[in-house]
């Protein structure tokens, strides 16, 4: 076969060039895997040693420190992000919907004012809350104002754009076949949207929520303005049907995981400090747990059969 | 509404039409959807010109020309499906049976209950055969189960699918072949009891014999429905149609019983179309 050298030459270019970029690519792979295996084996391994079902149960223990748990500090997390997607999910939820759905002026700006709300720093969203909420509640009543309320707000005003983009993109997915063929029998766009489009996108759009959840489930800058943190577990007396029992109370200071780490971490105890990993170790397995039921509750979704 | 009071918009003179009418010698139909003067814009592109146009009632018509010639465009404004895209803007009249589609107090859901659609592509929704055929009936208010079975039964008779799934009902849509999740899709239509189907190039994404298959069918039910087809094959619209109208840039070229538009066109354009000398 009479092949030029000069093709010869190209082609070979050519094949270094692809064998090269591709090996850039598995490069940057292995060095963002090794990195994330860097912080989980870390954790594992200073905090592996001092989980223990303690942690769980009890409250801290200033005395004697190694009796001490951190009881509170995962209910508190876990009522910050229940608050959270109570205000986040609806309004993220529908407004995604609104983009997608809305053409016009107005759906831009709403568009572009969720990613700069996304851009927005953690703790300016903190002291935003601190400023609005905690401190003229403070004002009025002196010892309320830090509450789970200002926390989960906090938290929710973070999560709002989170949810909106991602619903919004996921919704973008589902085929405009599938649209038409609803809005061509007759539905109206709500309809569609509910019976056609959100069933099928449901699993992208939990993934995203999912995402959302782990971002803000780790954040401590704002917290520190709205939860103050504590190292008990409040309570008040609330009337159940007509029996006087113990509930835990919202509306004081509360504790939540990455506070109680950063407490604890920048403390010269050496024992709070081995808290503080085993906590950091929970905190990472509580949003893991999260993800992979939600990822077991949603499978068989539709998008990814496609 | 008789094709007698269409003269100012019928392309050829009503006698002429129901002479060339060979199909179907007996009486003219009626009109079921009449245009008149439609031009329909694309933001500044305009995609259909000053069409005219009469469609028969219970009679297949069938719309052909070269891509881009706006047929497709002319489907979509009979359900007002054009609606869902950007900047787009109708001028002119349709009327389904006497009535302006475009008036404000149309509702556009009871419209699109009474002229039903059937796309290119096959598009089940991601649920049961049931549960696909049942969703029209239940989105207008059936919810009577034993209804929904009747309804699913006699559609699925309908459209020649009843013998293939009456064992699979629950099963998904997407496990039916092209051809049947088509016919799924008619019947899915066909539960709705429209009027008027619109079938946009429903076989083109088939094989052969699913193609056929779907050909039969539009011949079975055109005794009940008005069918308006666009199709970009030529021996489809020969077989399956009773009238024609030939698309052109925008422009309707020629409209009238396909026995003479396949035999003896009026436009020399229609002939090199025919033919097979452009498109």
């Amino acid at each position: 076969m009479a092949v030029s050298t000069r093709t010869d030459l190209h082609l070979a270019r050519r094949r270094t060039t692809n064998f090269v970029m591709l090996g850039f690519c598995v490069l940057a792979s292995i060095v963002a895997l090794v990195m994330l295996g860097l912080v989980l084996y870390f954790l594992a391994s200073q905090g592996l040693k001092h989980i223990s079902p303690r942690l769980f149960t009890r409250l801290p223990n200033n005395i004697d420190i190694k009796q001490g748990g951190i009881a509170h500090s995962i209910f508190g997390t876990l009522t910050l992000l229940g608050i959270a997607s109570l205000i986040s999910l609806p309004l993220g939820i529908l407004g995604g919907i609104y983009q997608v759905e809305a053409r016009g002026r107005f759906a831009f700006a709403v568009r572009f004012l969720t990613d700069v709300l996304n851009g927005i720093p953690s703790i300016v969203i903190g002291i935003f809350v601190y400023a609005a909420y905690v401190y003229p509640l403070s004002q009025r009543n002196p010892g309320s104002g830090f509450s789970g309320y200002a926390g989960g707000l906090a938290l929710g005003i973070m999560m709002i754009p989170l949810v909106m983009r991602t619903t919004e993109e996921i919704l973008r997915l589902v085929p405009f076949s599938l649209r038409e063929a609803s809005l061509g029998l007759g539905a109206t766009r709500w309809r569609t949207m509910w019976s056609i489009v959100l069933p099928v996108a449901r699993g992208g759009v939990i993934t995203g929520i999912m995402l959302a959840l782990a971002r803000v489930a780790g954040e401590t800058a704002p917290l520190l303005f709205t939860i103050l943190g504590n190292e008990y577990f409040p309570t008040k007396q609330a009337n159940v049907l007509g029996a006087k029992v113990t509930v835990p109370a919202m509306n004081t200071a509360i504790d939540a995981l990455p506070l109680r780490i950063f407490n604890y971490a920048v403390g010269p105890n050496l024992e709070q400090h081995d808290i503080a990993w085993a906590a950091a170790l929970i905190l990472i397995a509580m949003i893991l747990i999260f993800s992979i039921a939600a990822r077991y509750a949603t499978r068989g979704g539709v998008l990814e059969e496609h | 509404m008789s094709l007698t009071d269409t003269d100012e918009v019928a392309v050829a003179p009503p006698e002429v039409r129901a002479s060339g009418n060979g199909a179907n010698p007996e009486t003219p139909p009626d009109s079921k959807i009449r245009a008149d003067k439609v031009d329909f814009f694309y933001g500044s592109f305009q995609a259909l010109k000053n069409i005219n146009l009469d469609i028969p009632e219970r009679r297949v018509t069938a719309l052909i020309g070269p891509s881009g010639c706006g047929k497709s465009t002319f489907l979509r404004t009979i359900n007002r499906m054009n609606e869902l895209i950007d900047g787009t803007r109708l001028t002119g009249k349709i009327t389904l049976d006497g009535q302006d589609l475009y008036d404000r107090r149309v509702d556009v859901v009871n419209l699109r209950k009474r002229v039903g659609m059937v796309f290119q592509k096959p598009n089940p929704f991601p649920m049961s055969i049931f549960d696909n055929i049942a969703y029209g009936p239940r989105i207008h208010g059936t919810k009577n189960r034993k209804a929904l079975n009747e309804i699913v039964e006699r559609t699925l008779h309908q459209a020649a699918l009843w013998d293939e799934v009456k064992d699979q009902l629950k099963k998904s849509a997407f496990a039916l072949s092209g051809g049947q999740q088509q016919r799924l899709c008619i019947a899915r239509v066909l539960a709705v009891q429209p009027e008027v189907v619109l079938m946009d190039e429903p076989a083109s994404a088939l094989d052969p014999n699913s193609t056929f298959r779907i050909e039969q069918l539009i011949d079975e039910l055109k005794t009940e429905y008005t069918i308006v087809i666009v199709t970009h094959n030529m021996q489809q619209a020969a077989r399956i149609s009773d009238f024609t109208g030939f698309f052109l840039r925008g422009e309707m070229k020629e409209f009238g019983a396909t026995d003479k538009m396949f035999t003896n066109p009026d436009q020399k354009e229609t002939e090199d179309y025919i033919r097979g000398r452009f498109g």
